[in-house]
């Protein structure tokens, strides 16, 4: 958390930035935040944690709105990640208009970004990661929980080999992983083979002996401390993402092959056990609650930015947010093998107060140079904020769907809810690497179906209990499917199969009826052999003809049995 | 003889009773699966009952799976019950049933002290979300089950 | 059926009274009778009935199968080994046919 003296200075930036707009604030606003003061910690322990997720390919500065709704299901409803804009500010003691206001919520987000300027960029990154092994020698780790070799133009044209020599020039000391499983088995096990350091993922098996398929876990000696870190790949990759990219491969939860590697490790002498996780919050929470002997989880996948760890019973749970936009350091004292204090603090890697590191400034430049011509290209220029994040549809997601109609003739059209993808403010300009930073994924291919009714509920029921079932091991973590050209009712709190109704046809307002026939434009099928043009190429030629594009927020879905704590206005 | 001491709970000496009456863990094995057709959850019952003629009680067996299959053809299921296996206490049968296959029934398994630990390993098929059952038979003739409900899903987009 | 085949995974070695895990996999399509081919005739059924092993020639392990049981079935269990000796692994057809299997462990 933020000292007094920081709020002292971010009250100064806010009353300017409340005051006139434009240069004059963000150089105010800037002038309250240091990189010394965003190093600030006082040192506690033996060991530092270093930890990041979900960076998704990101190696250059960007803004993310955090979601306005995160709805929290069952047993999660109103705690931590399921509070948005001013509920998590009066949770965690946030005042409105901080540097960290900005960071960890969507509340007045546009008027902020443009004083507080973007988040992240991995050559600011090593800067802070640099700086706190010099302050902490032979006793930091630096774990990613994944979900790093994917999400940028320049990623996908390397197939993630622009991810592996960054990580590896960073230092990482151990990851797991999620989406970069898209590039495929063969692609994976070459990227395996050029990373540094291990790529830990206890959950995944061989799918003909049930064999585990890669290193579960390794020991650590940091600060004279054995520390234990067991990797935890995405359970549910072959569902959310294409089995066929993967074949040979099975994951899972697989709870007790989790609490049999704590009790290797202990047996082995490890003094505490870290589980490096892309489960999700809500599952992990669960899983605190049912394995013993784990000390922290770092968590991802679901891209929550908690301030503060949070507590289950012995576990510490930590949530670092997404994109590069955090680091987070945990720091612990260990005593008679078990973590008798620590010191948490959430890093905003606010760009501008942050001096990049020359040896990362230059890999990155290298790595994108080759693209640069492309990546700068100017597509359109948006006259609203376009951003994805949120349990329902973003701006940049209707932008989406607005393409599918157009381009692909359909009545209806469906988008995947994924949790990553930046924002982009009003007034500026829509680039080629904006587009892809959306839409960069191994199985592009945009289709055109025929679907009745009770087929496309059915889908959407289906869909709505991935994120809405009140048990964490039956979520997978992305966010509802967003829709275009229909609009309908959801009650978050109904049983699988009876939380959808009203879906409504857009153009003439009428009910959609179960028996008949509609054309419907998506993209992201996980079915081997989809047709379709890539829907980068599909949305570009929309984009092109627009040449400039306005997307209020729209109210497709209308949401009830929700925790209000989960939805927030927003800036 | 067992079902006549005094120590036994009633429940378990009716379940003895019941379970050995007719050979029953014979028969089940001998002529198992129905032929029908269709099913529903009351051919689970009535299948499961050839196994299983008394009510068993929740616990000792668990079924591992996961709660979302990543293929409805092939979901890995592992059996596991709680038993020293020893020539004293061992589990005798496994059966196990999936009330929303179009046939309910899916193995019958043998276990004996030389198996010394009361784990099985298998793949199944499920053809929609459902609640399967397994009910385990003890050398001492009592009957453990367990449930679990294993979601088959027909569309993702996680991330 | 003809030409089926089938694969071990069992320990060529083990220590007296170790617990071993044996796996084992059948290459079998196990047709479940419900399922219909692209001219929509019901593909009829044609499964594996039932999975036995033994060791030294006593049975350690006897498994039923229904239609439920997935193609390919793999199948694993434990056993406790005392002497050294032959797995014999049985799988027998609706039709009658019998796919058989062994392997070796030395117990020292």
């Amino acid at each position: 958390m933020l000292s007094r003296r920081d709020f002292l200075q971010v009250a100064a930036a806010t009353t300017v930035l409340t005051g006139a707009g434009g240069g004059l604030a963000r150089a105010a606003a800037l002038q309250a935040l240091s990189q010394r003061d965003l190093l600030q910690f006082e040192a506690l322990g033996q060991v530092t944690l270093l930890h990041f997720g979900d960076i998704h390919a990101h190696l250059t500065p960007l803004y993310y709105r955090e979601p306005s709704i995160n709805i929290g299901a069952g047993g999660a409803a109103g705690l931590p990640p399921h509070l948005t804009g001013d509920h998590l500010l009066q949770a965690f003691k946030i005042a409105p208009g901080t540097p960290e206001a900005y960071a960890f919520t969507c509340s007045e987000f546009e008027a902020l970004a443009r004083g507080y300027g973007k988040l992240g960029g991995l050559d600011r990154i090593a800067t802070l990661v640099k700086a706190i092994r010099a302050e902490r020698p032979h006793q930091t780790l630096l774990l990613d929980s994944g979900d790093t070799w994917q999400g940028t133009y320049v990623s996908l044209q390397e197939r993630g080999a622009d991810m592996v020599r960054a990580m590896n020039e960073l230092g990482v000391d151990a990851m797991t992983a999620h989406w970069d499983f898209t590039y495929g088995t063969e692609r994976v096990k070459e990227l395996v083979a050029q990373l540094k350091f291990p790529f830990l993922c206890g959950n995944v098996q061989d799918s003909t002996w049930g064999n585990w398929a890669f290193d579960g876990s390794k020991i650590f000696e940091r600060g004279g401390v054995r520390v234990a870190v067991i990797g935890q790949a995405f359970p549910y990759t072959p569902i959310a993402n294409p089995a066929w990219l993967i074949p040979g491969w099975t994951f899972g939860i697989h709870e007790r092959r989790v609490q049999e590697q704590a009790d290797q490790a202990r047996a082995a002498g490890a003094d505490i056990v870290v589980l490096l996780s892309h489960d999700g919050f809500d599952v992990d929470r669960k899983l605190a609650a049912r394995v013993k002997g784990v000390d922290v989880i770092l968590t991802g996948h679901t891209h929550d930015a908690i301030p503060q760890a949070v507590r289950v019973g012995r576990t510490l749970l930590i949530a670092s947010g997404s994109h590069g936009k955090f680091l987070a350091r945990l720091d612990l004292e260990v005593k008679d093998h078990a973590v008798s204090d620590y010191r948490f603090r959430l890093i905003p890697v606010f760009s501008d107060a942050i001096a990049p590191d020359p040896a990362m400034a230059a890999l990155v430049a290298g790595i994108r140079r080759p693209y640069q011509a492309e990546l700068g290209r100017v597509l359109a220029r948006t006259e609203t904020m376009l951003y994805r994040r949120g349990n329902f549809n973003g701006t940049f997601d209707d932008l989406i769907c607005d393409a599918l109609l157009a381009e692909r003739n359909a009545e209806i059209a469906l988008s995947p809810g994924f949790r990553w993808g930046p924002t982009l403010l009003a007034g500026q300009e829509i680039t080629l690497e904006d587009l892809y930073e959306q839409t960069a994924i191994t199985y592009p291919a945009a289709y055109r179906q025929s679907m009745t009714g009770a087929e496309l509920k059915a889908a959407m029921e289906d869909i709505a209990d991935n994120l809405f079932n009140p048990d964490p091991y039956y979520q997978q973590g992305g966010d509802m499917v967003r829709v275009g050209g229909i609009s309908y009712a959801i009650d978050v709190a109904k049983p699988m199969g009876q939380r959808i109704s009203e879906l409504t046809l857009a153009r003439n307002g009428t009910l959609v009826d179960p028996a008949k026939s509609y054309v419907v434009a998506g993209w992201a099928s996980v079915r081997q052999g989809t047709q379709g043009p890539p829907v980068f190429d599909v949305v570009r030629a929309y984009l092109e003809r627009q040449k400039s594009v306005s997307i209020p927020p729209r109210q497709l879905v209308r949401v009830s049995g929700a925790d209000p704590r989960g939805i927030a206005a927003c800036g | 003889m067992p079902d006549s001491d005094p120590h036994i709970p009633a429940t378990t000496r009716r379940q003895f009773v019941l379970a050995t009456g007719g050979g029953l863990l014979a028969a089940a094995l001998a002529g198992l699966f129905p032929t029908a057709a269709a099913a529903d959850a009351t051919d689970v019952e009535k299948w499961l009952a050839a196994f299983s003629p008394a009510k068993p009680t929740p616990g000792k067996i668990t079924i591992g799976a996961p709660d979302i299959a990543e293929n409805g053809n092939v979901v890995p299921i592992t059996l596991t019950v709680d038993s020293p296996m020893t020539a004293q206490s061992y589990v005798k049968g496994i059966a196990m049933a999936a009330e929303g296959n179009p046939l309910p029934a899916v193995t019958v398994i043998e276990l004996s002290p030389a198996n010394a630990k009361a784990e099985v390993q298998f793949r199944m098929r499920l053809a929609k979300t459902q609640t399967v059952t397994a009910v385990a038979l003890m050398s001492d003739n009592t009957l453990w089950s367990a449930t679990k409900t294993i979601k088959v899903t027909i569309g993702g987009c996680g991330g | 059926m003809q030409n089926v085949t089938s694969r071990l995974l069992v320990p060529s070695t083990a220590k007296k009274g170790d617990l071993i895990e044996i796996k084992s996999i059948v290459m079998h399509p196990m047709d479940s009778g419900f399922v219909k081919d692209s001219n929509g005739k019901t593909i009829p059924r044609e499964i594996i009935t039932l999975f036995t092993v033994a060791f030294n020639g006593a049975q350690v392990f006897k498994m039923q199968f229904a239609p439920s049981i997935s193609s390919n079935p793999f199948v694993s269990f434990f056993v406790k080994v005392d002497r050294s000796g032959t797995f014999e692994f049985t799988w027998t057809d609706q039709d009658g046919s019998v796919y058989k299997n062994q392997a070796q462990i030395s117990v020292t």
